[in-house]
């Protein structure tokens, strides 16, 4: 099963490789990792997304928290919780195709945030599936480039991660 | 007042009570060592290899319950203490090892004696700190000592930059140092408690299976009571030997792939399990999926809630520390107007006598051949029990655990997780600087003990006596065991040849070499060995044993805990 889960962590050097040294020294799989400073400069949050039995997930939430750098853990997965990721898409836009590129970044609700005779650099949020869908939409010889930022997650209504 | 990073390190380590700091000095960390010079506070002792600091330091802890201290030098110095870190962490004992690193500006550069001492030790620490500002040292290293010596313990590694131990800032050691991110669980929940207890009374089979976590967190009173009132048999592991008087007729011996016939038996056939302060680790359980064959319910009590349902599934978890858990269930057994069910304990006692009559660890004493099991019962009893024991890894570690019969925790020092050949002498080292006045014995084979033997060296340095008693068989002899039965015999390896004449080793650095060839040599040497007359000597005891003994009873890996191999079967 696919969990998302958010921590909480001093904002320290070395933090990150302690989190991702984990996964790796006991062969947890990581899909992906997002991690920034958060209002309080002396906190990181981070969101991992990752795949395992319920009994895996249990023993990753406990060796997280186990770090002494990490003050909170929660599976948002738990709970009700929003889900989102960012993707820059460079593809080629030229001649008829580059109408229908726009089109389909309109219907995505994507952004063109940089222009080119033969180009378009396009903005899209939204969940990882949402991604999926639009690079499945458009013509694969057309995609230059790819990039995402792996998901970010937060809990629905009053649930959220405090220090 | 302004100090130096090395003045400020020496002084914290005074601040903190420490009376030995065991390392080996090096470039980084000679402002240390010149600080270190000029103090009083601390004895410094110079192990031979970095490696033998740590565990010294380690042993220390064990025996003490106080934080041991290592310090090495970057680089090489690193490197060789990594294994007596891991040693250390997993078994979950309290250190801090100071470690030189090169200066903040040559970091990263690949410099002279330069490694990531942080990313090296990272996956064996239970943390670390690299010290970039001579602000930060004091705090640092209070924060080192709180966490290396509460929660679950383990080594913590304080790398500092060797121009930060020249900068200058204000002194002052902080009483305590508040971590948001820490805050270990030291009280077990109530409801969990009534529900265990509850599930205790009910019983008709228990089994009580204590660990390292019991000797580590100075549970022995509050479990010896629980065990008695209770009436219940126990089980100390490898890692818990002492945690129950092994003399006692409740305590069924080790559990485990060494372990005892009863042991495995009951832990495999009751139907409650109070486990308190144990992992369920693979030496002890065996296969997973065959303990789990049988109905039980479990209950765990640890202080580290990732050790809780991690191999075995457990119905009633117990977060907490060792100690105050005990102490909260016995008031609550006391208050409890049901008692334990008599007539199914008697049956159960019964049974479990029944396993017991197999008498699982007798061997041939009658053998003209010295018996590796006969020379630790004699030390035994020689020693009358009060000694305390270091080991190596091997066979002669297993004997030493189940021949010599603990009744205090603390006294039994050994590499249980990571199994390291080589700290019997360290170890040893440590323990006598602890308790001069103690006996002390390292328990050791031909191969284990010259993986450390440079030490010898360090013992005639501190005229530090203890006694070693090597069963020497010629080979690696749990090597040799699992070749011999799952390898047709072929010896791959194994054999030791070109040995040093030990005697003649010893006495080469002074000490008093013994060689022991025969059964009715074996408790006269031991006498002398222990005499007053030998109090102040350390003694190095070759007793040459038999060299196809082996280790029984014993659990193949990968199997249940009922399908022992005992020493008849074969």
């Amino acid at each position: 099963m696919r969990h998302i889960i958010s921590l909480l962590m001093e904002n320290e050097a070395g933090a990150l490789s302690r989190v991702a040294g984990l996964f790796s020294a006991r062969a947890y799989n990581i899909e992906s990792l997002t991690v920034a400073p958060t209002e309080d400069a002396t906190l990181s949050r981070m969101t991992i997304v990752t795949a395992g039995s319920e009994e895996v997930i249990e023993q990753i939430t406990k060796q997280l928290n186990k770090l002494v750098d990490v003050i909170k853990v929660m599976d948002l997965t738990e709970g009700r919780h929003i889900e989102r990721e960012l993707m820059l898409v460079k593809v080629k836009a030229t001649g008829a195709g580059r109408e229908e590129m726009k089109r389909t970044a309109d219907i995505f609700r994507g952004r063109i945030i940089d222009v080119t005779d033969a180009t378009y650099t396009i903005e899209l949020t939204g969940t990882g599936s949402k991604l999926d869908a639009f690079l499945e939409a458009i013509d694969p010889a057309f995609i230059i480039e790819t990039v995402r930022t792996g998901a970010s997650g937060i809990g629905r209504g009053e649930r959220s991660l405090k220090a | 007042m302004e100090a130096t990073g090395a003045e400020i390190v020496v002084r914290c380590l005074a601040e903190e009570g420490v009376e030995f700091v065991f390392g080996y000095p090096g470039g980084a960390v000679l402002n240390i060592y010149d600080e270190i010079f000029k103090q009083n506070k601390f004895k410094h002792v110079l192990v031979r290899h970095e490696q033998a600091a740590v565990h010294a330091a380690d042993a220390y802890a064990r025996a003490t319950g106080r934080v041991g201290v290592a310090l090495v030098t970057s680089g090489p110095g690193v490197t060789n203490a990594v294994t007596g870190i891991a040693t250390a962490y997993m078994d979950s004992i309290p250190i801090v090892v100071v470690t030189g690193q090169v200066p903040t500006a040559a970091i990263g550069l690949d410099a002279f004696q330069e490694v990531d001492t942080v990313g090296i030790t990272r996956p064996c620490v239970k943390h670390n700190f690299l010290v970039k500002d001579v602000k930060d040292l004091a705090v640092t290293m209070k924060k080192a000592f709180i966490i290396a010596s509460t929660g679950r313990p383990g080594p913590v590694v304080v790398d500092v930059p060797k121009d930060v131990t020249a900068h200058l800032a204000e002194f002052e050691y902080p009483a305590s140092v508040e971590m948001r991110s820490y805050n270990p669980v030291i009280k077990g929940h109530s409801g969990q408690l009534k529900r265990a207890v509850q599930m205790l009374l009910e019983a008709k089979r228990p089994m009580i299976y204590t660990g390292g976590g019991v000797v580590l967190g100075d549970a022995s009173a509050q479990l010896a009571e629980l065990t008695r009132l209770l009436g219940f048999p126990i089980t100390n592991t490898l890692m818990g030997l002492g945690g129950y008087p092994a003399t006692d007729r409740q305590n069924l011996g080790m559990p485990g792939m060494h372990g005892t016939y009863e042991a495995n038996m009951a832990m495999q056939h009751c139907d409650v399990l109070l486990a308190i302060g144990a992992r369920f680790d693979d030496r002890v359980i065996g296969n997973p999926a065959h303990f789990a064959r049988e109905q039980r319910r479990i209950i765990h009590i640890d202080i580290d809630p990732s050790s809780i349902s991690k191999r075995v599934r457990v119905d009633v978890p117990i977060v907490g520390d060792v100690q105050n858990v005990l102490a909260d269930m016995l008031a609550l057994l006391k208050q409890a107007k049901e008692k334990p069910d008599a007539a199914a304990l008697n049956a159960w006692w019964t049974q479990i006598e029944l396993w017991r009559s197999k008498n699982c660890l007798k061997y041939n004493n009658q053998s003209p051949i010295i018996k590796p099991q006969y020379v630790v019962e004699k030390l035994w009893e020689v020693t009358r029990g009060d000694a305390y024991i270091t080991s190596d890894v091997g066979q002669h570690q297993m004997w030493a655990a189940q021949y010599y019969k603990f009744d205090q925790p603390r006294r039994w020092i050994n590499s249980g997780g990571l199994g390291t050949m080589g700290v019997g002498l360290p170890y040893a080292m440590g323990v006598q600087l602890a308790f001069p006045e103690a006996q002390v014995a390292c328990i050791t084979g031909e191969s284990s003990i010259q993986m450390n033997i440079q030490e010898l060296s360090t013992c005639k340095q501190y005229r530090i006596p203890v006694k070693v008693v090597m069963l020497n068989n010629r080979y690696m002899g749990m090597v040799r065991q699992w070749q011999e039965f799952f390898y047709g015999s072929r010896y791959a390896e194994s054999y030791m040849e070109s040995l040093p004449d030990f005697v003649k080793l010893a006495e080469s650095y002074g000490h008093i070499g013994m060689r022991i060839d025969k059964p009715a040599d074996v408790e006269a040497a031991l006498q002398e060995a222990f005499s007053p007359a030998l109090k102040e000597r350390m003694v190095f005891m070759d007793f040459q044993t038999d060299q196809t003994e082996n280790v029984f009873p014993m659990v193949e890996g990968g199997k249940g805990l009922s399908e022992m191999i005992l020493a008849e079967e074969l």
